[in-house]
């Protein structure tokens, strides 16, 4: 009961990391309706930024967890600049090929400057001890996780709901032209998406080189991939369902790791998805597809 | 100096010329009808004016200022709203949502809340229904809802397209005394209607437009008598 306990705490750890890096996707989907499948990578970047910072003598960890975040709201506004902007008006299928190519580009330029072999990273919680509570004991890369997860759903939430620039999101998501009519300035609240989802990867990015202590080119394309996943498996689109989503997502990993076996989680994971997709097309929070009259 | 001047304006849909060079003007205070058949182009000419589709020459002249040049988003705090064909509420949005979305660009608070008011004096509906979804109201009521929003950001021309399209007679008579209410509180109105029975009842003045022309304009009660009118658009 105790292991039962502790697999569960992990995966709901685990789980809230795939949240966050599904809140980027789901949000980008939702305002862009393009797939940034550079989203990932953009993790990857964030674990290299900090693991450079912290490595270096003067930066303080907090420091360096702030470069973090602020290279990759950059780098996301950036690209989005630079790459998706232009394709505006294009087939979605070129935006895809485009997010992959940035992926790939981000990917290369990792390897040209890191090489191709994983570092160890240290934890930016590496000199606290863990916390026992009733038997069970819980790493505090654990507990960070789940409460700065917790916190930035609950900061995304009101600040969707409740500012005004939150509500230009839910307008521009809705309706492009209906939300310039209104004076919404659809770029900037773009970009302001982009900026948001990848700030965010930045946090996962800290939260997830701390609890798995390695980074290399391709750490971020596996996590990206299953918070992929995670925000389908909540509908894509939905806030609330990218939460859900990833939370269950790194539950299931965990679980199937412990007990049925740690080679097929990845493909129980994408199991779990194909079964949900057949059920429920549109995904757990998913809107249904109106047709249009 | 006309409130809003258009000269010679050409748009284009890739190869296709959708508007081949309209010239008119809409002066303070007047209810315009743009009149025509299903294709003649009406939609674009107000698309083209609040910016939503690029005008491929000619010039859009609001209170003096360029709008050809101006981007979609800024033509609204010129004073200038537009009601989409369609209605184009924000349907996941609450009714009240939606005519805070109006708003947008206005900053004092105050002043928003007693154009909430005004709009709600004027549609009752919408403030009995504020906390509604808006995709679950009547097609009457999302048109009165669309008002509603255009009406927040204190237009002083509203650019109306097809607002009687798919509503029962009961709410089409309604939805244009509305039309006509809000003129008389001082904003002007330019009006894009395949109803043109009823819109040549209420316009000032009018034109008739053809595939992409201007072929015939005036004054509104001598267009609703004009023979070619009469045949072409009222069906008598």
């Amino acid at each position: 009961m105790m292991s039962f306990i502790s697999y569960l705490v992990n995966g709901i750890s685990l789980g809230s990391i795939y949240a966050l890096i599904a809140l980027g996707y789901t949000m980008v989907y939702g305002i862009a309706k393009m797939l940034n499948f550079a989203h990932g990578d953009i993790i990857m970047v964030g674990g290299f930024t900090v693991f450079t910072a912290m490595s270096t003598e003067w930066c303080p960890v907090w420091l360096s967890v702030v470069i973090g975040i602020i290279v990759c709201t950059v780098l996301g506004v950036v690209v989005e600049k630079v790459a998706y902007k232009p394709l505006r008006n294009a087939s979605p299928l070129a935006v895809l090929i485009t997010a992959i190519g940035v992926s790939y580009l981000l990917q290369n330029v990792a390897l040209i400057i890191f090489g191709s072999a994983s570092q160890s990273f240290t934890s930016v919680v590496k000199n606290v001890a863990p916390v026992t509570i009733g038997g069970v004991t819980i790493s505090m890369e654990t507990i960070i996780s789940i409460v700065v997860s917790v916190i930035i759903m609950i900061c995304l939430t009101f600040f969707i709901n409740k500012t005004k620039a939150g509500k230009a999101m839910l307008a521009v998501s809705e309706d492009k032209g209906a939300a310039q009519l209104m004076g919404i300035n659809v770029n900037s609240t773009i970009s302001l998406t982009f900026a948001i989802g990848s700030a965010l990867a930045g946090v996962a990015s800290v939260l997830l080189c701390s609890s798995y202590p390695q980074i290399s080119p391709y750490t971020g394309s596996m996590p990206g991939i299953k918070a992929f996943v995670a925000a389908v498996f909540g509908g894509i689109g939905s806030i609330p369902g990218a939460m859900i989503g990833g939370i269950l997502l790194g539950v299931i990993e965990n679980l199937s790791k412990a007990y049925i076996s740690s080679q097929l989680s990845d493909a129980i994971v994408f199991l779990v998805l194909i079964v949900v997709l057949i059920v429920k097309p549109t995904g757990i929070m998913g809107k249904k597809i109106n047709e249009k009259v | 100096m006309s409130m809003l001047h258009i000269e010679n304006l050409q748009v284009y849909y890739g190869a296709i010329n959708a508007i081949k060079g309209i010239s008119f003007e809409v002066e303070q205070g007047e209810i315009i009808a743009l009149i025509g058949a299903n294709g003649a182009g009406k939609t674009t000419i107000l698309h083209t004016i609040s910016g939503l589709v690029p005008a491929k020459s000619g010039s859009i002249t609001f209170n003096g200022t360029e709008l050809t040049k101006t981007p979609a988003h800024k033509i609204v705090s010129m004073g200038m709203a537009h009601v989409p064909e369609g209605r184009r509420i924000f349907q996941e949005l609450t009714v009240y949502e939606n005519l805070m979305l109006g708003a947008f660009t206005r900053k004092d608070k105050a002043e928003i809340e007693n154009t909430l008011e005004e709009v709600f004096k004027r549609f009752p509906r919408l403030e009995e229904r504020r906390t509604q979804i808006a995709g679950t109201l009547s097609g009457g009521e999302q048109q009165m809802l669309a008002m509603g929003r255009a009406l927040m950001s204190h237009p002083s021309i509203i650019l109306m397209d097809e607002p009687s399209m798919g509503l029962s007679p009961l709410y089409v008579s309604e939805i244009f005394d509305i039309i006509q209410s809000v003129n008389e509180s001082g904003t002007t109105v330019l009006l894009v209607e395949q109803n043109a029975k009823k819109a040549l009842s209420v316009a000032n003045r009018a034109y008739v437009l053809e595939t992409g022309k201007i072929v015939l304009s005036g004054d509104a009660h001598e267009l609703m008598n004009n023979d070619s009118v009469k045949k072409a658009y009222l069906g008598e």
